[in-house]
């Protein structure tokens, strides 16, 4: 402002209004105000550092010696997992679809996407305490439980996908005087298919690692031994059953990611185990 | 075969983009309608199969209004109405042939659909209208790998497909360059010829309208200003239908 020039200027180019920077400096009021109010100071984490350091020395080696008992966990965690992906992948698909607006009337949306709303409103293992309560301790309840988390992701990402297909492409095919089930399977579910497998498989590798942690409020799964050896501070066997977790997220997500390569990157089998990975396929350019 | 009387269109009440058009498709050969962009062209084409809703008037295919058919009755009427658009709206992740059989859905029960269970006879069309189109060998190829001039000639034999007694071209070559333009006009003109299928085409091209249309219906602000001939179509008339002059040197 104090140079001439920029006095002369018919406007401001980059007018700055009040309302951003009252935000911003409220927002940094308010963390220092938690950060006092929830006693968070560097001599805690300090002290929680060489606390870590201690736990961590006890961690190593590993100790498998109770692997059957492992093995057991993962293999329930496994089946809860991949039962509640089934399930959840199934019954999210009419709910997604009676929750897309493009093509449903309100009436259906409605309910459907309530159901979506309620299923994404908890957490996985406040859902898993109601299913408890509810069907008694053990690998059902981390089922249902997981499956409504699936109902919820899969079909809030199902509908937008959905809502945003191309409309031309439903137009041709109700042109031609198809039944509205018969539209859905040439007009719709082209469009939509490869990123519902995408968001299948990304629930499948978000299953696995919640069905690791059902466990710890009694729905089954390795959790439950991982909590039992933290309680009886047996920090060895615990990072035991941490690694096995770890190889089992990656597998899980080696297997995704391959699934992912041959539905949506049109790759073949013989492509995942190529040298340098899969090559997203060659888009013709007229797509856009 | 068709006949539209005062079919009215307004998509904002008060506003009305279609203007009591009245008109009666019966000869064989391809009909032109012509006009600035923005004139109703593709309104009125959508509003025949009812693509869009039509606010007044009436729709007789074959003497049936298809103003006041719902349901089941619409899409036993849409049939027999083919449509090819102007961005083809091929469904780009089905293969060409999944494309072409789309025109049989209107026939084929949701259950066979499905599980892609068409008729050996529609399967055996199919191919051949391939061959005919001159896309031989294409049928296993996804409809997104194609070149525009290709997919719009699967568009074509989609429609083909329906058996229609009416093929409807929404602006079927704007989305072509000229050569490309020519052999779909010549295409959509033979196959209208010899399956003695009558096609109603929307176009901005006038010369290329000349050249094919035997009729050509002109537009201008949603009504209809000119009807003939195209050996009728002088000066005057693209005057009164575009407006200005200053384009026709």
């Amino acid at each position: 402002m104090n140079a001439p020039a920029e006095a002369s200027l018919p406007a401001d180019p980059f007018p700055r209004s009040l309302w951003p920077r009252v935000a911003a400096v409220a927002l940094v009021a308010y963390v220092i105000y938690a950060c006092a109010q929830l006693d968070v100071s560097w001599d805690r984490v300090r002290i929680g550092l060489d606390n870590a350091a201690h736990f961590f020395g006890r961690m190593f080696p590993p100790n498998f010696a109770r692997w059957e008992l492992l093995a057991k966990g993962l293999k329930e965690s496994l089946e809860i997992a991949v039962l509640a992906s089934t399930l959840g992948i199934v019954l999210a698909m009419p709910i997604g679809l009676f929750a897309a607006r493009n093509l449903m009337p309100t009436w259906a949306t409605w309910p459907a996407r309530f159901i979506i709303v309620s299923a994404r409103s908890f957490h996985p293992v406040i859902v898993a305490i109601l299913f408890v309560k509810a069907v008694g301790f053990g690998a059902l309840a981390g089922i249902l439980a997981l499956t409504v988390a699936s109902i919820g992701f899969i079909g809030k990402l199902f509908t937008e996908a959905i809502e945003e297909i191309s409309l031309k492409q439903v137009e041709a095919i109700r042109a031609t005087g198809a039944p509205f089930s018969s539209v859905l399977a040439f007009g719709v579910l082209p469009q939509v298919f490869s990123r519902f497998i995408g968001f299948a498989t990304y629930q499948l590798d978000s299953n696995l690692r919640n069905s690791t942690m059902v466990g710890i409020v009694g729905a089954g799964g390795i959790g439950g031994t991982l909590f039992a050896a933290f309680q009886r501070f047996d920090y060895d066997y615990v990072c035991a059953i941490l690694i096995s977790i770890i190889t089992l997220i990656m597998i899980g997500e080696l297997l995704a990611t391959g699934v992912r390569a041959i539905f949506i990157g049109n790759a073949t089998l013989a492509d995942l185990f190529r040298r340098g990975g899969v090559r997203p396929r060659e888009r013709h350019l007229e797509d856009d | 075969m068709l006949t539209l009387k005062n079919l009215s269109k307004s998509y904002i009440a008060g506003t009305p983009v279609l203007t009591d058009v009245s008109l009666d498709i019966d000869a064989r050969g391809i009909t032109a309608i012509i006009g600035a962009s923005g004139t109703g062209k593709s309104t009125l084409i959508r509003c025949i199969n009812r693509l869009v809703e039509p606010t007044r008037g009436e729709i007789l295919f074959e003497g049936v209004d298809l103003a006041g058919l719902s349901g089941r009755a619409l899409r036993h009427a849409r049939r027999h109405i083919g449509m090819v658009f102007q961005e083809y709206n091929l469904v780009e992740r089905l293969s060409v042939m999944e494309n072409l059989l789309s025109g049989r859905l209107g026939y084929v029960s949701p259950w066979r659909a499905w599980r892609r269970k068409f008729p050996p006879e529609d399967i055996r069309r199919a191919f051949e209208l391939l061959d005919v189109v001159g896309l031989t060998g294409f049928a296993h190829q996804r409809a997104d790998a194609l070149s525009g001039g290709q997919r719009q000639r699967v568009g074509i034999a989609r429609a083909v497909m329906q058996e229609p007694k009416l093929m409807l071209a929404d602006e079927p070559t704007s989305s072509l360059d000229p050569k490309t333009s020519v052999e779909i006009m010549e295409l959509l003109t033979e196959v209208g010829r010899s399956r003695g299928i009558p096609v109603l085409v929307n176009m901005h091209d006038v010369e290329l309208a000349k050249r094919f249309a035997d009729r050509i219906i002109g537009m201008t602000g949603g009504r209809i200003v000119f009807d003939g001939p195209a050996a009728q179509l002088d000066d005057t008339m693209l005057t009164m239908i575009y407006g200005g002059q200053g384009w026709l040197q």
